[in-house]
């Protein structure tokens, strides 16, 4: 039972997203191959050959894989499939984006976002925004499965696979990349930070941001934010914590000025420690903080950078 | 250019959902249903459209039980122009799906097809891609803005890192994110107007599709709850317990 995992990358850097998902995949049982697709990655290549659990790295290094189009994408891990039994993406707008044409191709379901695996067929699976977990079965032949890395553990640097260069399969000519809009921040990535600071409606202004700023900075923290916050423009759309947004875990979870609808919750519920200020103190959200402040955040975060400064962060 | 619009009845976005005691599910029954939220923005996209006359018909489609005609309905007080309900009982898994949609892509032959980017309820985010695979078509994930050109589009999509833009050759699948519009709601005339609209029934056979599930679902049980804390009284207390109590600081 031999898998591939598709690496998630920036041609530079290796993301966390694909230890997470190659340690998903060694619990199937077989070898493990991890398929790195882009252009000038070979770095990110040495990197994934460090990863414990993984066997043999493939390297696709063209043009046409540099960002990771869905129609090329796809038609690259197809012209590989015939080798595996089973190919793993890790849940990220890329894996989302083309693993389904792979399973469709190949005819068979796809296993969207696993948390679990419960034997090498069978798998749990959140639905309706992680309000109930599915434990499903798949049926005999490929398996194609996107793994919710939040579920998973980094598999450690630890190995030593060897890197194998791979041909670029045909171009379909179908799409094309024009440009991007990518936000630049110095602070740790969302999916990736140990501690969050996410902002609601409540925060009223893009500009009052920067008061979370200011303790994300502190705590080395990143910064998040609800759907209402996004869609009234405050911050862009990659900082949306929830249920069609990002789904995070990190070892800190602050919500301030969120109310804690169920979409919300969905990205972050299994934050090891929450803690919440609202001023309304029937807020859904303290049903699910560990420490509820109740107070006007406008003086209880500046409080909050004041005292941090006192502690000596 | 016409322009598909696949349309899903969900369990409403404000329901808190129930798993069955037997674990086979959760209870649907009395819940209140409604159209997926991500499949009203794709309407009204569609229905814009429409409007600035780059596409000269929107025919809503929608896999599902007979009540999903009230969807579909949604879809033609928004503006749509007629719809076409392929019956089926029981769920219908998005590859399934795909296959119903691709024959009628085949059969109606549109510019452009525009669903949700996942539905609610499964969670699956798969439908648009499958459709475009089987189709050989380019697909346009998680859209933020749509311009169409002549003979393809240039679609902006919410990523991981901010948005990314792509151009598509048509005819072109596009799943539709948040921030794309603002659905509209459907105004008393044209809720009257939606009612003399025809919706053609089919079912999948007519398509030559078998929606006999290829998952097994071996139970569905309720996730971990997670404890309410508690109630600290000022910020020094709070982050007092978040160093010393909790250690995450
Ligand atoms: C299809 C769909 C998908 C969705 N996906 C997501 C998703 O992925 N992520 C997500 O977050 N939401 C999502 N939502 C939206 C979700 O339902 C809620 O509308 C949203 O989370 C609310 O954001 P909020 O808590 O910031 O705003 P509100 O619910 O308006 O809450 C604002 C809170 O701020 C508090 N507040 C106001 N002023 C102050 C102050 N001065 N001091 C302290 N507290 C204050 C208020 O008491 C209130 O509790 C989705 C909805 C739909 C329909």
């Amino acid at each position: 039972m031999a898998s591939l995992v598709i690496a998630e990358h920036d041609n530079k850097v290796l993301k966390d997203a694909t230890a997470k998902t190659v340690s998903a995949a060694t619990q199937l049982g077989g070898p493990v191959h991890v398929l790195v697709a882009g252009s000038g990655c070979g770095a990110v290549a040495e990197a994934a050959a460090k990863l414990a659990g993984v066997e043999k790295v493939l390297l696709a290094d063209a043009p046409l894989y540099a960002k990771l189009v869905a129609e090329p994408v796809a038609e690259l891990i197809l012209s590989l499939a015939g080798n595996y039994d089973a190919i793993l993406a890790p849940a990220t707008t890329n894996g989302k984006n083309y693993l389904p044409r792979v399973a469709a191709r190949l005819d068979v379901p796809q296993i969207s976002e696993i948390l679990k695996v419960v034997s090498p067929d069978t798998f749990e699976r959140p639905i309706y925004a992680g309000n109930a977990i599915q434990t499903v079965q798949a049926p005999a032949g490929k398996k194609v499965i996107t793994v919710r890395t939040t579920a998973f553990k980094a598999a450690e640097a630890t190995g030593s696979a060897a890197v194998e260069n791979v041909a670029a399969a045909a171009d379909p000519g179908l799409s094309k990349f024009v440009g991007e809009e990518l936000s630049k921040s110095e602070r740790p990535e969302l999916t990736s930070a140990k501690i969050i600071i996410s902002g609601g409606r409540g925060m009223q202004s893009g500009d009052n941001f920067h008061l979370l700023e200011k303790i994300a900075d502190r705590l080395h923290a990143a910064v998040g934010a609800s759907r209402a916050a996004v869609d009234a423009g405050f911050v862009p759309n990659d900082y949306q914590v929830g249920q069609t947004g990002k789904v995070v875990a990190p070892e800190l979870y602050i919500a301030v000025g969120i109310s804690g609808a169920i979409q919300h919750l969905a990205g972050m519920k299994d934050s090891k420690v929450i803690a919440a200020i609202n001023k309304d103190e029937e807020a859904p959200i303290f049903q699910v903080a560990d420490y509820g402040l109740v107070a006007d955040l406008f003086k209880a975060i500046p409080e909050m950078d004041e005292e941090l400064a006192k502690l000596g962060y | 250019m016409k322009v598909l619009v696949p349309v899903k009845r969900v369990i409403d976005y404000n329901v808190k959902v129930r798993v069955k005691a037997d674990q086979t599910g959760v209870d649907l029954a009395n819940v209140k249903m409604s159209m997926n939220p991500f499949d009203e923005i794709s309407v009204e996209e569609a229905v814009k459209l429409k409007e600035k006359g780059k596409a000269t018909e929107v025919v809503a489609i929608s896999v599902g039980p007979q009540q999903a005609s009230e969807t579909i309905r949604t879809a033609l007080a928004m503006g749509a122009d007629r719809g076409i309900l392929v019956k089926t009982d029981g769920d219908v898994e998005p590859l399934a799906v795909a296959k119903i949609f691709k024959a009628i892509c085949e059969a109606e032959q549109p510019g452009l097809v525009i669903l949700g980017k996942q539905a609610i309820d499964d969670d699956s985010n798969q439908t648009g891609q499958m459709l475009a695979a089987l189709l050989g078509w380019p697909q346009g994930t998680f859209a933020h803005k749509l311009e169409l050109a002549d003979g393809s589009a240039n679609i902006e999509r919410e990523i991981d890192g901010g948005l990314q833009t792509v151009e598509v050759k048509l005819p072109a699948i596009m799943t539709t994110d948040l921030r794309l519009n603002t659905p509209r709601y459907a105004s008393l005339p044209n809720i009257m107007k939606a009612k003399k609209k025809p919706i053609d029934e089919k079912t999948p056979a007519d398509y030559g599709v078998d929606t006999a599930p290829r998952l097994k679902v071996l139970k569905v049980t309720e996730p971990p709850k997670r404890q309410a804390g508690v109630k600290v009284k000022t910020v020094s207390e709070l982050l007092d317990k978040l160093k010393n109590e909790a250690g995450v600081i």
